[in-house]
Formats: structure tokens, C-alpha cells, sequence
């Protein structure tokens, strides 16, 4: 069957196999390897990417379910050579080691953000627990979601 | 550096040396542009698949191949046959046993690798993989290590000529068992603990796999795959696959994670590496999450008897009696010399008379394995022993865990300490360290609201543990793995700029080696750690060495950083002497300059020395010319770092579930080269630690039917278990460490689960007289225990 799906607001389109799974179409045809496979069955959160501004896990989701929607991923997030707030947070407060989760978390973080730009530690825990980091102990990723909200939030002020 | 520009960071913290420096690697990572072995594609690539065995233990019948043959897509069918004919079909393990890369006499554990298929894409392979048809004649399961020596126990490694049981080794010991036998006679409190450090497993968020691509014309076999010690790696091929080991190149780029899985050579590797010399192309084989839980490297699986005692109020002897779960096939990650590992550091931080250390190994049906997850080969089994018994010894004497543990250490004096196994502990101040972590904890306040807790019927724990452990393997008059020495390798070239390349022998997993490393030489040449590319993870750009892994980066190959930049600096030293026209012995040296003593205006500076090693201006007599220098490092002892952990519990009476609340770790770990990076070591290990304590364990039905073969099964602590980790630390520099570093990545796995676990005891034992739990103490085993039904030991 032939797809057509909004990745990074390119339009991507190709003859696929109806069971290929969306983390596999955007790391083959876009060839966008940012979006990682950890699991198989939902738990891990590294393949976690937006569509239409939702966080979801791309290897629970066939790439036929996505024809018509918005997919998101890492490659995304930095516009113009300036990053987003997340990944300089994530840069700031150590907040990643081996990086294989950084893409999921990323994207997670955005979606925290862009729903509830002043969130607790307890909301970011909340929202970043369907994600496993195998390296941090979590720590440094709620900061970086701290620092990212306090950045935008300055931001803003400065506007 | 590659970080851009509008990161505060880039105008603020960058320390020429050691400090807080941001990650170098991070500019990749958090654009999703690392390059993990799974995002690299190579021209006419195909892919395989493993079948594997659903059956713990059966004979082989017939293997049919046709039906997946016919498959459209599918290149080759490998089965242990093809590999026979090749002399692949068995492998040599790190522990001088066997193991079968195919099965082809029968299956010994439930995921065992039966046949590799080859085909145009990742989906046909795994396709073809129900096409084969396997007819096997089950058999009964080994899964219990105390019954796997029972005379009527199944044999399960029929393959070795002579062997008639399941014994995996001879019975290994350590300690004197005279002297214990006259400390436990003269003690006045004993006390015994069955106690099982369970099997788990590292679970790094990336799988394992590899690429293999066989040139025929050539003879060149490229590897690309993410190992913990790519220079081992190719010495084991090189011996398995008969090739020549220079005509071996193994590249790793970056990897998601190790903990001590990507140690081994697992029979996957061997397959991609044959199907790709068979089939002419490269191949690429990625397990599945289920394929790394149920048949790469496992952790731990101890089943331990312990005594202790004490007299007069201090500990006096330790009797240690171990069966170690090797699974089917022996391939423990150690050293040769040291078929338990380093179990025998088990007598702790203590002072002790005496003490005697027993263990012996069983196969299983069971996936092999025993590496050492975040540890120096079995360390942390045998922290957690010691640990727990200490507590239990303090339950006995109805005194504090803690005064126990003060009046039982090794005093700052007796450094360097011979402990009664044989291990010569290089430095430290215990009680320090405990007092940090109590005063960061509020310890007393602690017991108060404990006190108060108990009266109002609620179950709060406070667990301590202190640790001391053995890092950086190691000596070569006393190590090696494989007859290859422990020691890593370090090689510097400085430019004629200024700026240099520094390559080295060991093995990011995310340990930040691209930061630390630039950091020493920084700290010891002056070269910004921008200007300084770390170069490793390719066996053709990279000196040999062991790899990363039992803490040893730090110990091993930054030792080798550090010695290697003394190296270049005594060159420039002699090239500024020449500039300056004055005596080498004339000059001082200051962070990137050679100076005139004396004359402190006049000197040169480390780039200006660079360009003239490779002008063509005169070289003092004798030296050739260029300012770059090579080592190989062979460490004189072990490190020793330590650490007090206090762990806080909450236990809900009502269903067992235990919450860590608060968790401190004061780490001992010398000298910090890049506090920012250890302090993110460590709260990874205390996660894993809430983890192994908790939740993540690798159980079998009596079939050998695993039962944690997802991570729907095996559970991994997420932003929602783990507090908010407090950290302390005191600095006490090891003494033969030419920066005094200890090495950390492991201490924080190794300490935090006997933290937990004595937590969870401490907050049942005075209420539901609970005297022991095994790990990993879920709501059903901690609420079972509370009703006076401990789970009997397995």
C-alpha cells in the first residue's frame, strides 16, 4: 500500500508492507535515526516522537495509521541552527549519558512543556515515567526540564 | 568544541582541566545524530535472525531448512552443520569453557540459538524464521542451582568428555579456614543468613548486535559493533574464525548503554561474522528485547550461606559458603586467576580476625552469562552479603547497624590494609565518610520520626550500607582474561597548532570519555579540552587494551592519559629548553608552559613547543622530532573506592509496597577529574540499584521457562521510583593512581541494593519480626514476609 505522512513537515510517501511499524518507516525512508527501537512492546520510550503535538511510541503505531497526521521527531526540535530549550537543558544539567533514550525523553519534554510550561518535579516525573533511562537515574533529566521551562518562561518575559 | 555558540555554558564554566565541564558528546546526542550501530547501513546489507529454542532442555531430532529456503527473500539458512564445516559450531567462552554458537546435539536453556537465517530485509528474516521446522525430544529441566548436584539431576553438559554431574568447576576457596573456625569458637554472638543475590540482568536501552563485513578479495573483515573492549573482541576472533587478527577491524560507534552485557562474545556475533563470509555481503543482526533478556549476559545468580560473628562488641570472623548459577555454558566474565571473581573482597570495610570463603559452580538450564552488571566481577554479590550480614549481626546484638559497622572498620592508620582473603586496600577514613552520609541524612532525626512512625502503625526503614570495593583490573602479574594482561594503552599526538589527538584503549558506553579524557590531558599539558579529540572505539585508530568495564576506565586507561601527557610534557620540556637556550633542570613548568626558574617572563608556551617539534629548526641532540608519546599502562594494584549509602523506606502495611523515599550516597572515589560526570554515574547506579532491589529479577518455571523475558516482566525503575538521589563525597586520593582517581561507575550498584534491602528489614523487623527478604523485594514477597510466609530461598 502507498503512504503519505507529514514527517518534520516534509511530505513523505512511499509503497510500504501494511505492518511496517512507524519507527521503522521514519528511520528508513527519511532515514531520520535520531527516533531509536529499545523494546518492542511500549515500555522503553526511546522511539517516542509527536504526532499532532502528542507524544506517542512509533513502535506501537503502524506507519498506515499516519497518512493525513503530523509526525515530529528529534531532528526537529533544533530550527535554524538555534536549539530548543529542552535540548539545552538536557546539554546544562547532564542530563543524558549514553543518549540511545535522549530522542524519546526530548520529545517527551517538549510535549510536557507545550501543555504545562511551569510543571512540578512531580509532573515532569509523571510525564517522563513511560520512558527508561538506563543511565541518569532521572535526576539531571527533571532538572533539564526545570531549566527549560525557567528558559522559555525568562523568554517570554523578554518579549 | 562542537557545541554551538548560544549555549550559556559555552561562555561560562570551561575548566582547562578538571571541573565541572559540560559533555563534548552531548552535541550529537541531543540532536538525535549519534550513530548507533542499528542507524548504520552498509551497500547490499542483509539482515539476520536467530531461531531459538522454546524448550529449556532437548535433544535435536532434525532441523528441516527447506520450507524457509523457498522464502523469496531469504539468502542463506545457517545451522550448527554449515557452521561445523566451517569449525564455528562451538565457541570458546572468557571462562575456558564451551559454548555452542548453533545448537546441534541438543538445546540447554529456553532461547538457545538453533539456526540463523539470512535475508534482503529485517522482516522476511524474522518471517522465515517460523518456516523452519525443528523436532525436538524434550527433556527434564535443571533451573534450581542447590539441585542442579542432585544425584538424579539430568546432565546437562553431556558435550564435555568425562563430565558426569553438573558441576561447572572445582570447589575455589579463600581466607583461612582454621583461623575462622577458631574466631566463630571464640565469638560471642553468631549469626547465619541464607541470602540470594538473584539473577538479573543489565538491560542496556540499546540491544546488542553487530555487522559483519567479509571482503573475499581481500581478506578484510570490518566489524561494526557497539562492545564494551573492541581490542579483545578482535583477539577472540581472530582465534575463533581462524582469520588474521590485523586483517580484523572492529569499529564501535556509539553505544546505548553496556553495564557489562556488550562484554562477552555472544553466538549471534559469531553467526553474522560466518553468514557474512558465506554470503559474500555484510550482514546485520540486531536482537530483539526479548532475544538480550533471555540469552545474553545475565547478572549475578549467587545462592550464598553466611555466618558472622562478633565479640566484644566488634566484628570478628566471616564464613561464606557460595553456589554460582553458571547456566548452561560457563562464560563468567573474570580474570583467569579468579574463578568467583573478586567474591572474596566479601570480608567489606571491616577489621576482621578471620574469615573463609567457599563457592562453587553449577551449570543450569539456564542462558549463560555472569557478567558483571555495573561491577568488578562479582563484587557486588559480595557487598551485598557482607552488608546484610552486618545487619543481621546488629539485629542479634540489639545494637545501631551503624555503631556496629564504626566499631568494626578498618582505622586510617592500618592503610595500606592486607584483608584476610588477601586484597591490600590502598587508603581510606571509613568513619568520615559514615559521619557525612549521617549528618547529609539527619540520622538521628531519622530514628526519631521512625519512633514516632512505629507508634502511629506506619513502616518507615532506614538501611545503611557501606561499601569498599576493588576497581581497575588490574595488575598484570595478576590478571588477565584470556591469557591477554588487564592493561590499556594510551597514545598522544600533539600538532604542530597546539591542538592534539588522544587515542586510547577503552570503551564509551556513555560514560563520557570524550570529556574526561580531554580533561587530563588539559590538566596535564594546558591544552583547552576543546582543542583535545578523544579518539577510541576503532581497533585500527587505537592502541590496545581491555576495555571498559569493573570501573577500570578511569583507573586504567586515564592512568595511561595521564602518564602519556608527563610523556610529552618531559619532551617539551627539552624542545623549550632549546628555545630559551637554557638547561632542561632550569626550567619550571606551570599549567601549558615551560619557564625559566627565575626568570618567570621568559618562557614557552606548549603550542609554541608543538610548532617547533615540527619546524625546521634544530632538536636538542638525540631527540627526534614532533611532540607526541605512547604508553601502555599496567596498574601496580586495584583501586579501592568506597562509599556510605543511607537508604529511607516507606512500606505500605496494607499491600507490602516499598517506596525509597530518600536515598544519600557519600562516595569516596580520590580525586574527582570531572565531578558533573561522576555524579551522574552515580545516580544511574543507585537507579539500577532501586531496581535490583525492588523490581528486576530473571525467574524460571521448573520447565526453564523464563518468565521475565520483556520489559513487561522485567521491570526497570522509572522517573517514578527513584527519588531525588542526595549525594555527599569525601576525597581521599589513592595513593598509586598517577591523578589519585579511583574510578565510580560501579560503586553506586554495588552499594545501593543492601541499602534498600536493610532499609525494608529495618521497618519489619521490630513490628513483623521479618528477618530477611530475598531481592528483589516486590509487594507480594515484602507482604508475604509480613504475614510470617517468607519465600523460602529457591
Amino acid at each position: 500500500m502507498n503512504v503519505s505522512i507529514s514527517v518534520n513537515g516534509e511530505q513523505v510517501s512511499r509503497e510500504i508492507e501494511p505492518r511496517l511499524l512507524l519507527v521503522h518507516f521514519i528511520r528508513e525512508t527519511p532515514g531520520l535515526t535520531g527516533t531509536h527501537w529499545g523494546c518492542d512492546t511500549s515500555n522503553c520510550g526511546a522511539c517516542v516522537v509527536q504526532m499532532d503535538g502528542e507524544p506517542v511510541k512509533s513502535c506501537t503505531i503502524l506507519a498506515a495509521m499516519c497518512e493525513g497526521h503530523e509526525i515530529r521527531t528529534v531532528e526537529s526540535l533544533e530550527v535554524g541552527g538555534q536549539l530548543d530549550p529542552v535540548q539545552m537543558g538536557f546539554h546544562e544539567h547532564h542530563a543524558l549519558q549514553c543518549g540511545f533514550c535522549t530522542p524519546g525523553m526530548l520529545m517527551t519534554a517538549r510535549a510536557l512543556l507545550d501543555e504545562n510550561p511551569n510543571p512540578t518535579d512531580q509532573e515532569i516525573r509523571t510525564a517522563i515515567s513511560g520512558a527508561i533511562c538506563r543511565c541518569t537515574g532521572y535526576k539531571n533529566i527533571v532538572s533539564a526540564v526545570r531549566w527549560a521551562a525557567e528558559y522559555e518562561a525568562a523568554a517570554k518575559q523578554e518579549v | 568544541m562542537a557545541v554551538v555558540e548560544n549555549l550559556p555554558s559555552a561562555q561560562t564554566e570551561r575548566p582547562i582541566g578538571f571541573g565541572r565541564l559540560k559533555r563534548k558528546e552531548d552535541a550529537r546526542f541531543i540532536r538525535g545524530k549519534g550513530t548507533y550501530l542499528d542507524d548504520i547501513r552498509l551497500p547490499g546489507m542483509v539482515h539476520g535472525a536467530i531461531l531459538r529454542s522454546p524448550y529449556a532442555h532437548a535433544r535435536i531430532v532434525s532441523i528441516d531448512t527447506s520450507r524457509a529456503l523457498a522464502h523469496p527473500n531469504v539468502a542463506a539458512v545457517v545451522t550448527a552443520k554449515d557452521l561445523e564445516t566451517l569449525g564455528l559450531a562451538w565457541m570458546p567462552t572468557i571462562s575456558y569453557d564451551t559454548q555452542a554458537v548453533l545448537a546441534g546435539d541438543k538445546v540447554r536453556f529456553q532461547g538457545q540459538e538453533v539456526a540463523f537465517v539470512i535475508a534482503t530485509d529485517e522482516y522476511s528474516a524474522n518471517d522465515a524464521l517460523a518456516l523452519i521446522d525443528v523436532e525436538y525430544e524434550p527433556l527434564p529441566a535443571v533451573v534450581n542451582a542447590r539441585k542442579a548436584l542432585d544425584p538424579d539431576a539430568p546432565v546437562i553438559r553431556d558435550d564435555k568428555v568425562g563430565q558426569r554431574d553438573n558441576l561447572a568447576s572445582p570447589t575455589w576457596e579463600a581466607g583461612d579456614q582454621a583461623a575462622t573456625d577458631r574466631a566463630f569458637a571464640e565469638a560471642d554472638t553468631v549469626v547465619a543468613r541464607d541470602i540470594i543475590y538473584p539473577r538479573c540482568h543489565p538491560a542496556p536501552l540499546e540491544t546488542c548486535g553487530m555487522i559483519a563485513d567479509f571482503n573475499p578479495e581481500t581478506g578484510q573483515l570490518d566489524i561494526y559493533n557497539g562492545n564494551q573492549a573492541p581490542h579483545a573482541h578482535r583477539t577472540v576472533y581472530a582465534h575463533v574464525a581462524g582469520l588474521p587478527e590485523h586483517m580484523i577491524r572492529i569499529r564501535c560507534s556509539d553505544i546505548g548503554g553496556g553495564f557489562g552485557n556488550k562484554v562477552p562474545v555472544y553466538p549471534g556475533y559469531v553467526c553474522a561474522i560466518a553468514g557474512s563470509i558465506v554470503a559474500g555481503v555484510p550482514v546485520k543482526w540486531v536482537e530483539n528485547r526479548s532475544e538480550n533478556l533471555m540469552s545474553t549476559g545475565f547478572a549475578r545468580d549467587y545462592v550464598m550461606r553466611s555466618e558472622m560473628c562478633a565479640k566484644n562488641g566488634k566484628i570478628t570472623g566471616l564464613r561464606v559458603d557460595v553456589i554460582a548459577d553458571h547456566g548452561a555454558f560457563d562464560s563468567t566474565a573474570q580474570p583467569t586467576k579468579f574463578p568467583a571473581g573478586f567474591f572474596h573482597i566479601v570480608c567489606g570495610s571491616y577489621d576482621l580476625e578471620a574469615s573463609h570463603v567457599r563457592v562453587k559452580a553449577v551449570y543450569t538450564n539456564k542462558a549463560p552469562g555472569g557478567v558483571a552488571y555495573r561491577c568488578s566481577f562479582r563484587i557486588t554479590e559480595a557487598v551485598y552479603l557482607v552488608e546484610r550480614m552486618v545487619d543481621a549481626l546488629a539485629l542479634e546484638m540489639k545494637v545501631d547497624p551503624i555503631d556496629l559497622r564504626m566499631r568494626s572498620f578498618i582505622a586510617p592508620e592500618q592503610f595500606p590494609y592486607e584483608t584476610t582473603t588477601g586484597w591490600t586496600y590502598d587508603s581510606g577514613n571509613y568513619a568520615e565518610t559514615m559521619r557525612v552520609a549521617m549528618d547529609i541524612a539527619g540520622y538521628e532525626d531519622l530514628r526519631r520520626e521512625q519512633a514516632e512512625k512505629r507508634a502511629r502503625g506506619e513502616l518507615m526503614g532506614i538501611g545503611v550500607a557501606f561499601f569498599t570495593e576493588g576497581v581497575g583490573a588490574g595488575p598484570r602479574k595478576h590478571m588477565d582474561i584470556l591469557g591477554l594482561a588487564m592493561n590499556d594503552g594510551a597514545d598522544l599526538r600533539v600538532h604542530p597548532s597546539g591542538k592534539a589527538v588522544v587515542s586510547i584503549s577503552c570503551q564509551t558506553q556513555g560514560q563520557g570519555h570524550e570529556t574526561t579524557f580531554a580533561q587530563i590531558v588539559a590538566e596535564e599539558l594546558g591544552i583547552p579540552p576543546e582543542d583535545v579529540e578523544v579518539r577510541h572505539g576503532d581497533t585500527d585508530r587505537s592502541p590496545y587494551g581491555l576495555g571498559t568495564y569493573g570501573s577500570r576506565s578511569t583507573p586504567v586507561s586515564g592512568a595511561a592519559v595521564a602518564v602519556v601527557s608527563r610523556k610529552v610534557r618531559d619532551k617539551a620540556r627539552l624542545i623549550a629548553a632549546t628555545m630559551l637556550e637554557t638547561r632542561p633542570e632550569d626550567l619550571a613548568w606551570e599549567k601549558g608552559r615551560w619557564y625559566v626558574k627565575g626568570d618567570p617572563e621568559k618562557g614557552a608556551l606548549i603550542e609554541e613547543i608543538a610548532a617547533r617539534a615540527y619546524s625546521g629548526e634544530p632538536m636538542p641532540a638525540e631527540l627526534e622530532g614532533g611532540l607526541d608519546a605512547q604508553v601502555i599502562y599496567d596498574p601496580p594494584n586495584l583501586t579501592y573506592p568506597y562509599g556510605a549509602y543511607i537508604a529511607v523506606v516507606d512500606i505500605d502495611p496494607d499491600t507490602g509496597h516499598v517506596t525509597v523515599r530518600r536515598f544519600i550516597a557519600v562516595d569516596d572515589c580520590g580525586v574527582r577529574i570531572n565531578p558533573m560526570i561522576v555524579d551522574g554515574q552515580i545516580h544511574g547506579g543507585l537507579a539500577e540499584g532501586v531496581g535490583i532491589a525492588l523490581m528486576e529479577v530473571i525467574t524460571f518455571d521448573e520447565e526453564g521457562n523464563c518468565l521475565n523475558s520483556s520489559f513487561m516482566d522485567y521491570l526497570i525503575p522509572t522517573a517514578l521510583e527513584c527519588p531525588d538521589f542526595e549525594l555527599g563525597e569525601t576525597v581521599t586520593p589513592c595513593p598509586h593512581h598517577p591523578l589519585g582517581a579511583k574510578g565510580v561507575g560501579e560503586s553506586p550498584n554495588v552499594g545501593s541494593p543492601p541499602a534498600i534491602v536493610n532499609a525494608v528489614i529495618d521497618a519489619l523487623h521490630e513490628t513483623h519480626g521479618v528477618n530477611h527478604i530475598d531481592m528483589p523485594c516486590t509487594p507480594a514477597r515484602v507482604w508475604a514476609a509480613m504475614q510470617g510466609r517468607p519465600e523460602p530461598p529457591q
